[in-house]
């Protein structure tokens, strides 16, 4: 399953390279790889089954329903957008299933729930299962978690018309679309709050634990996107931000640090524990990755704001007699510097990622930063958990 | 309410089950109606499927990612319909497999840019946009007027698009390659299948049938179809 899902990444990513697309955002891999991809899925669905059928506890943890959810929608939607005449069996080219109007909101049905189940769904389940683990601590609250779990896979769904705004969709569907998405904003603070507040008791772990930190301000991060997104939704935000780089600062704010900062946390959890260290490499190398990482972030993000709210505002920018102040390309004039910042701010964010890669590396072969061991002792977050 | 639900956090079938269940409610409502309800889109005259040329240049346009940094959508504000034309109708893509509405517009929005520019003002631009707008950030796709457009299969994509309901016709599909090839003379005759097609050498290159005549057909109907001077957009059917 594991080289089958690499395989199916090199056969899209090679594939677009080539300019075969399906030219939907997010499903851009042709009929063929999308086949490949189900069989793939349904096999990730199985193990993932199989070992909860093997569990010895009698309850199924909250992560678990995550992710459950997340590998169940992911096929639903992938399958259900992927629906595609090819021109021939031996053609790479195929004719999507849907037309216009339909077809837009297939694709944004899948396209914001891809965001929902994907880089939501699954990732909240690594929240539930690591920032526990990290801390020390249960989770905050146990009814919270059913709350919070059904209600946001329920509203989710709903939100894909908001992609489509002022557009040729009707306007009863964008209605309901920007309804559910302010909706939306509930469960999701509602898991915000669960993640944080794991942490009662325990806040001093701010301070002496950087992988904490970086779980808690991923989780920060998710709160702020998820805030941001039901703001865009409202249809006179959406005239300005839509088309924008409105659109894409949200995107990354959510992608670089929600998604971003607890895949890190997890790994350096992670690292640690599948190789049975006593603690990481480096504490001091953490810290240069969550500050690094993080002010590119925060370059990353306020540049596109900066770019895409300019850019709205003098779309619609009119001179005193009436006529439209600015050319489309006076516009696109105007970003250059905005985009220098953004490029700034993600190749800050790579080489924070770098550092992390070393200090895995290092953990895993074992060492441990000598002049660390020589100022304070090991964390107690660093203990390996029982199995 | 938490002893029912440990029913589910005991039982992973019957959590799969209500997950299945949760998340497809929120779709259908959504998603089916538009199939069936009447007014999604609009009855309107002269949208027609693509001729057999231009659904070729549609499909370099997918190929290249053009709809990555353009959309096809002109939304009814001020500045939109001033800037770009006419706000776009559902029916205006009711061929397009898959739609190409976009939703970043780093370059211009190109829903209605059919006849906005001449044939030679394309063909510089491709060639090197910075020719004829200096602050242009797109690349150069001088490559498409020396690559020759291969259609010997072409039939087979209107073929396709038959099967996911396009109304191409018989007739249609068995002139498809000769159709393609009247387009590109002047004299061409193509009114009777594709009404009101532009018959002219695209490229200024008669020599060769290249990517870039293909591609200049398809960007030249763009937003063409429909006659806004005869059409009622706040007609009580046309409002949705």
């Amino acid at each position: 399953m594991f080289w089958g899902y690499q395989l199916f990444i090199v056969i899209a990513a090679t594939g677009y390279l080539a300019g075969i697309t399906q030219s939907k955002e997010y499903a851009e891999p042709e009929w063929y790889t999308d086949l490949w991809l189900t069989i793939v899925w349904v096999a990730y669905l199985l193990v993932f089954l199989g070992t909860i059928w093997k569990r010895k506890e009698p309850h199924i943890y909250v992560a678990n329903w995550f992710y459950l959810a997340f590998i169940l929608t992911i096929a639903v939607l992938h399958i259900t957008n992927n629906l595609a005449m090819p021109v021939s069996l031996t053609s790479v080219k195929s004719y999507s299933l849907f037309a216009g109007v339909q077809d837009a909101l297939t694709q944004w049905w899948y396209g914001h729930n891809a965001v929902g189940f994907f880089l939501t769904a699954g990732f909240l389940g690594i929240m539930y299962y690591f920032v526990p683990k990290r801390a020390e601590r249960p989770v905050y609250s146990y009814r919270l978690s059913i709350v919070h779990f059904w209600s946001l896979i329920f509203i989710y769904i709903w939100a894909g018309p908001h992609h489509l705004h002022y557009t040729a969709l009707p306007e009863w569907a964008q209605t309901l679309g920007m309804t559910f998405s302010i909706m939306l904003w509930m469960p999701s603070w509602g898991g915000m709050i669960n993640g944080l507040m794991t942490l009662s008791g325990a806040w001093d772990k701010l301070r002496t634990d950087p992988v904490i930190r970086m779980l808690v301000v991923s989780v920060a991060f998710y709160g702020m996107s998820t805030f941001e997104g039901p703001v865009m939704s409202v249809r006179a935000v959406n005239s300005l931000s839509h088309y924008t780089d409105w659109t894409i600062g949200h995107v990354h704010s959510g992608a670089l640090g929600w998604v971003g900062f607890v895949s890190f946390g997890a790994m350096y959890c992670l690292t640690q524990w599948l190789w049975k260290r006593p603690r990481l490499y480096s504490f001091a190398l953490v810290e240069w990755h969550f500050w690094i990482s993080t002010l590119g972030i925060l370059l990353y993000i306020t540049s596109m704001w900066t770019s895409g709210i300019m850019q709205g505002l003098m779309w619609r920018s009119y001179t005193d007699l009436g006529f439209l102040e600015f050319s489309f390309v006076e516009t696109v004039a105007r970003m250059h510097i905005p985009y220098i910042i953004r490029a700034v701010g993600g190749a800050m964010y790579l080489v924070g990622a770098l550092i992390m890669i070393y200090n895995l590396y290092r953990t895993a072969r074992g060492d441990v930063r000598v002049a660390e061991l020589k100022d304070q002792p090991a964390p107690a977050a660093a203990t390996v958990p029982a199995r | 309410m938490l002893e029912r639900h440990a029913l589910l956090e005991k039982h992973s079938l019957l959590l799969s089950l209500a997950i299945v269940v949760v998340v497809s409610i929120g779709g259908i409502v959504e998603l089916a109606p538009l199939f069936y309800l009447d007014n999604t889109i609009e009855e309107v005259e002269g949208v027609r499927p693509y001729s057999p040329l231009e659904l070729a240049g549609r499909n370099i346009y997918i190929r290249e990612g053009c709809y990555v940094c353009h959309s096809q959508m002109v939304r009814p504000m001020r500045d939109e319909v001033e800037r770009y034309g006419h706000y776009s109708l559902a029916a205006e893509s009711m061929y397009d497999h898959p739609f190409q509405w976009g939703s970043k517009r780093t370059g211009p929005d190109l829903a209605r840019v059919g006849g906005k520019y001449s044939d030679e003002w394309h063909r510089d631009h491709m060639r090197d946009p910075r020719s004829v707008v200096p602050e242009s950030v797109m690349p150069p796709y001088a490559f498409l007027e020396t690559t020759a457009l291969d259609y010997a299969r072409i039939e087979e994509d209107l073929i396709a698009n038959r099967r996911v309901g396009v109304p191409y016709t018989d007739e249609m599909i068995a002139g498809a390659k000769a159709d393609l090839e009247a387009q590109l003379d002047p004299y061409g005759d193509l009114a009777t299948r594709y009404p009101k097609a532009q018959t002219r050498d695209f490229d200024g290159n008669p020599a060769m049938i290249s990517e870039l005549d293909a591609l200049i057909a398809y960007l030249q109907v763009l937003g063409t179809m429909v006659d806004f001077s005869v059409y009622e957009a706040s007609a009580p059917e046309n409002l949705r």
